[in-house]
């Protein structure tokens, strides 16, 4: 009996973590329902002329993300023109990080002059979804008849310290492949980030 | 002359404890396979990550505790270049840190997170464990009692 209930413990184990590992390219993406900094709730349902969308997990206070905010903003000024509108999700605890409050997210977004929705995930269980362990983490989806495919999973481009010693654009890349009819090459990259913090 | 022999004493204590190597990936990678008895933790991290500086005391027991034994501890500083004397020197002196450390300056990470790990997401604190025979990373937090476990099974 003991054994028996080992067992259902490690399948159960099993099981949750093959959740935790979040989408890989090529599946499905779901669709949410957040809260914006302007107090309006958020889907990708709302966006009927959209493409695709450029899904970013990313925070106030992690050197990475800061690094990369005003990248961002060129890059959903110059995709949303061509469909892909950038959508960021702050994942972060506020308990945890009080600097990812919506508050704080509201004064970032005014500060930098983002154009895109900063959503929060309060319950923290889109990121999950998706499978985001780090901010900056970016997911590229891709419209296809009523289904949204992963299309691009991973890091901004080659060199967070200096936008102009970037070699290779990885998302402007992925996302221009992507307009062109072609699959984004590479569709996943990796990148040093800041751990996702949860309780 | 007090002044003078201040000024001598932070020299002295800043270049013998804290003058650190920067290296690119390809000149840190050999640290992550060296063969000989030793084991080896080396532990990814940065200052403003705060789980990771949570973390550094028991990094710092262990280290103490296993000194003159066959276990070498490296913490491989991930600060930006910028922040070296702003942020890591002040750092590491303020916590009068003993533990060798290097700095690993290469922005492309894609390009080398795979050869520390393939399983590693680029998340950090991320440590690795390795000798001749064992070879485990973890991308996760540690407590000093989970440290010792896992060192004591290599090392006593």
């Amino acid at each position: 009996m003991k054994t028996l209930g080992l067992f259902f413990i490690l399948l159960l184990l099993a099981s949750s973590s093959l959740f935790a590992d979040g989408y890989q390219v090529g599946d499905k993406a779901s669709d949410f329902s957040l809260k914006n900094i302007d107090g309006s709730v958020v889907s990708l349902s709302d966006f009927d002329d959209a493409k695709g969308f450029v899904v970013v997990f990313t925070c106030n206070g992690c050197p990475y993300a800061v690094a990369y905010q005003d990248r961002l903003i060129e890059i959903d000024k110059k995709y949303k023109e061509e469909g892909y509108p950038v959508i960021a999700i702050n994942p972060n605890d506020t308990d945890i990080k009080p600097d990812d409050s919506l508050e704080s997210m509201k004064n970032r977004a005014r500060e930098r002059g983002y154009t895109f929705p900063y959503l929060k995930d309060e319950t923290q269980e889109v990121y999950r979804m998706y499978g985001a362990t780090r901010t900056p983490h970016i997911y590229v989806l891709e419209k296809e008849d009523n289904d949204l495919i992963v299309r691009y999973i991973g890091a901004i481009d080659d060199n967070y310290q200096d936008a102009s010693e970037v070699e290779k654009p990885y998302l402007a890349n992925a996302l221009d492949a992507l307009l062109e009819g072609n699959e984004p090459d590479p569709s996943f990259t990796k990148a040093i980030g800041c751990t996702i913090k949860s309780k | 002359m007090i002044f003078g022999l201040v000024i001598f004493w932070l020299l002295s204590s800043f270049s013998s404890q804290h003058q650190l190597r920067v290296l690119s990936f390809d000149d840190f990678e050999p640290h992550l396979h060296f063969k000989n008895d030793t084991t080896y933790v080396i532990n990814f991290w940065a200052t403003w990550c705060a789980p990771c500086v949570e973390e550094i005391p028991a990094f710092e027991k262990i280290n103490r505790e296993y000194s003159g034994k066959k276990l070498r501890l490296i913490l491989v500083s991930l600060d930006m270049p910028e922040q070296i004397e702003s942020r890591l020197i002040p750092f590491l002196e303020k916590h009068d840190v003993s533990v060798e450390v290097l700095v690993l300056d290469d922005p492309d990470s894609n390009s080398w997170i795979d050869k520390v790990d393939p399983s590693w997401t680029g998340g950090i604190p991320a440590t690795l464990v390795y000798n001749n025979k064992f070879r485990s990373f973890y991308e996760r937090s540690f407590t000093y009692d989970e440290l010792k476990q896992i060192v004591k099974q290599k090392i006593d």
